[in-house]
């Protein structure tokens, strides 16, 4: 930027500039104040400084996220069951409803079983969707979002939409030896 | 050590093992499963109630199969053992225990898995046998430090058609994976016992005097029919196995073979011809779909779909499909055909179930197996004073093993059963309500080795079958013609564990320093015959012949090649096996006996 406004300009410019100056110092009182000043020497940078930030304490990093394996576990046994990994890394838009169904079966088979199999899973709510409920003062938001109109104070009179899902008892495979969790699937050599 | 702290009930099933225990001290404690820690992946190890009945052996390139009691390891029992089987079958030992009662081969012999590659080191059905008790024993050690599995009351069931060489087999391998406090329980019974279990002392409302429970045991590998009947013994209930059935290598697995093969037929109708992988695939798919047909009388078919095998999943997919007419006809038809009593079970027609060596059943009919065995044992009920009739005539069913899961086959069963009977003149039976199938044998093992210690009611039982050596008479050889040959009872039919050893008034002859080898047969129906009966003649399915007996006399101070005349001792072991010894009429030393080895080597069949 200051090297721009140092350098040169050739004649041309100069008349360019000096007609179009001429006019906006007449007009705009602002461009003439900064002008008089770059006379005098004493140039401004032309915005204004941004308000000064408040002061904060030392900036609390991220927490860690969980440790990786137990996911890697997780995937692969989806894609060992259900072939999972397979079916989303797959480009499926070339192919037919027909075909992807057919595929989706084998999915939805295979992870439907290995979900029975290691995670309990229950409803948040048990009533039926489209039902009324009422979340009384204290509610744990976690288990529970309010979505639409939200305002007002408890009770919270609306429509459960969604029964929600809470994992009741995990149980995954657990690593034994020094195996490579990030490996998901072996290659398959065929003798 | 202070005695056992639990008593332990293993079902030692063909494709299945499980495990369940009650602790000795706690009178008001049911007998729980226990989940057995194992190989799920190469590196991932998880607790499930059930053990697949599988070892696989790991080639040079795999790593160790570490398993968390020892990170060297070089071979995997359970749930890899059986995902193995697909892609590396030449690995893995399954089966075993059909092996282990298989007469045609030698059961101590290396001979697991078939067709392994050199590098395999092959195992017997024995010591496969104890692989997956050593496993229990290892898993159970994780979960109760300080109290080993060694030391605990331990009841292993054998399937009540296991012969006497079959059941010394198994205790042979709980020995050696160190279970001495074993003894054995016929799964029929145990699944009695689990039904007894659940019923508290209310099953006395279910069941009177002259009742007869016929146990229909159709599990993934094998099919298993016994009676047991209920009995007034010194004015209190008493029940008692009246009979057991032959050992049928039929199950749940060829069901969804036999779905398997209809989906390829039919897929190679429209040019797709699947290899060794994709038809596992199909398997597993047939199951699933055979398992919704049959649990939803509304579905009218299900998809099956082999995937693509590599990466692409949806690239080489095939779709066909199973439809309720399908499945009713290949399995509720073929497996449970609408025949009469008097049907038997076909011949040696071998279908593609079959596999190289083990004897499975040439006839898929179920039925057909049921209606043989209750006409077979139309007599076994005759010492409760129940009418004669032409069949066994059951007044109860209890149904076990996985396939009996199925509404759908029940009903089929209970039907056709109702049918013989009401021809016979006698009235339906009513259904026992089971527990879970695939585990009420361990726990009703369990819950007998609390019956043992006073808690509850036992079943008597005794040897299933009466036992026959096989004497060649003294006459002069005819050309062309077979030597006589006479049985010799020395076990009777019944005979309960622990009873007194009965001497038998036959001299036999034995050479010393050499193997002699007898006949040995077996009957089922035969009650009547007390040890020392000698049978000239028999009925042509009375006895079977069994793998042959050998008694070995060592010298002992006699001279090598002598004759050395002796008799046989029968007895019952505790634990529930028959023990035959030779006892010479001049013993060398005081008490001299002999044991004699049933069944060590069969007539070996190539395999």
């Amino acid at each position: 930027m200051l090297a721009a406004v140092t350098a040169p300009v050739p004649f041309s410019t100069r008349l360019w500039l000096a007609w179009v100056a001429y006019f906006r110092i007449l007009f705009d009182g602002a461009f003439a104040a900064r002008v008089l000043a770059a006379r005098e020497g004493n140039l401004q940078p032309l915005q204004t400084p941004p308000p000064e930030r408040p002061r904060t304490p030392a900036p609390t990093p991220l927490p860690e996220g969980p440790d990786p394996t137990a996911a890697l576990v997780l995937l692969g046994l989806l894609q060992r069951e259900g072939r999972l990994v397979d079916f989303l890394k797959q480009d499926i838009t070339t192919f037919g409803d027909a075909e992807v169904g057919a595929a989706a079966r084998v999915v939805h088979e295979g992870c439907r079983r290995a979900l029975h199999g290691h995670i309990e899973m229950v409803p948040v709510r048990s009533e039926p969707e489209g039902e009324p409920v009422t979340l009384e003062a204290g509610f744990d938001p976690t288990s529970a979002k309010l979505t639409g109109a939200v305002g007002g104070s408890a009770p919270y009179r609306g429509v459960l939409r969604h029964r929600g899902w809470r994992a009741e008892q995990v149980s995954l495979p657990r690593p034994v030896g020094t195996g490579d969790a990030t490996i998901l699937a072996p290659a398959e050599v065929e003798l | 050590m202070s005695g056992p702290r639990h008593v332990v009930g293993i079902d030692l099933g063909t494709t299945h093992t499980a495990l369940a225990a009650a602790p000795v001290d706690d009178e008001a404690a049911a007998a729980a499963v226990e989940r057995i820690a194992q190989l799920v992946t190469t590196t991932t190890v998880e607790e499930r109630p059930l053990l697949p009945s599988c070892v696989y052996f790991a080639h040079e390139t795999e790593a160790a199969l570490a398993i968390p009691w020892d990170r060297t390891r070089r071979h995997a029992v359970g749930e890899y053992a059986r995902s193995r089987g697909a892609e590396a079958p030449q690995r893995v030992v399954a089966s075993a225990k059909s092996w282990l009662s298989h007469q045609g081969i030698d059961r101590r012999a290396d001979l697991l898995p078939l067709g392994a590659p050199p590098d395999v080191e092959k195992i017997s059905p024995v010591q496969a046998t104890w692989h997956y008790l050593d496993h229990l024993a290892e898993s159970w050690g994780t979960r109760h430090p300080g109290a080993p599995l060694a030391e605990q009351e331990i009841v292993i069931t054998v399937p009540a058609s296991f012969d006497a060489a079959a059941r010394d087999l198994t205790v042979e391998a709980a020995y050696a994976a160190g279970l001495e406090n074993t003894s054995l329980l016929e799964e029929p019974q145990a699944a009695l016992y689990a039904w007894i279990a659940t019923h508290g002392t209310d099953w006395r409302k279910h069941l009177s005097v002259g009742d007869v429970i016929l146990v229909v045991d159709l599990g993934g590998g094998t099919t298993d029919f016994s009676a047991i009947a209920v009995r007034e013994e010194d004015g209190s209930l008493e029940l008692r196995r009246i009979a057991v059935g032959d050992h049928i290598l039929l199950g749940g697995d060829n069901m969804d073979l036999a779905l398997a093969h209809l989906v390829s037929r039919k897929l190679a109708a429209e040019g797709t011809e699947l290899d060794r992988w994709q038809l596992t695939a199909l398997t597993h798919g047939c199951r699933n779909a055979k398992e919704k047909l049959l649990a939803q009388p509304d579905l009218g078919s299900v998809p099956v779909v082999v995937p693509g095998r590599g990466s692409q999943l949806l690239d080489g997919a095939r779709r066909s499909e199973l439809t309720r007419a399908e499945v009713e006809a290949a399995l509720i038809e073929g497996f449970f055909p609408r025949v009469a009593a008097t049907a038997r079970p076909g011949g040696r027609q071998r279908a593609a179930l079959t596999q190289l060596g083990l004897p499975y059943a040439a006839d898929a009919g179920i039925t057909r197996h049921l209606a043989a065995f209750l006409t077979r044992q139309a007599a076994a009920a005759a010492e409760l004073g129940a009418p004669a009739g032409t069949l066994l005539r059951p007044t109860h069913v209890l149904f076990n093993g996985g396939v009996t899961k199925a509404p759908a086959f029940r009903d089929r069963l209970l039907a056709i059963l109702n049918d013989w009977l009401a021809n016979d003149g006698a009235p339906p039976v009513k259904v026992l309500p089971g527990e879970d199938p695939d585990l009420a044998v361990a726990r009703g093992a369990a819950y007998f080795a609390l019956v043992r210690r006073g808690r509850g009611l036992r079943i008597r039982g005794g040897t299933a079958r009466a036992y026959y050596v096989g004497i060649e008479s003294p006459m002069p050889a005819v050309p062309g013609m077979e030597t006589p040959v006479n049985a010799l009872c020395v076990a009777a039919f019944g005979v309960e564990e622990g009873s007194p050893a009965e001497i038998l008034p036959q001299e036999l002859c034995a050479v010393v320093g050499e193997s002699v080898r007898f006949r040995f047969f077996a009957s089922s129906v035969r009650r009547a015959d007390r040890a020392g009966t000698e049978l000239e003649r028999w009925g042509a399915d009375e006895l079977e012949e069994l793998a042959p007996i050998e008694v070995t006399l060592p010298a002992e101070g006699r001279t090598d090649g002598d004759l050395v005349p002796v008799h046989l001792a029968s007895s019952v072991t505790a634990i529930g096996t028959l023990l035959l010894e030779a006892v010479p009429l001049e013993p060398a030393k005081p008490d001299e006996r002999w044991k004699v080895e049933l069944g060590v080597r069969g007539d070996t069949e190539e395999v």
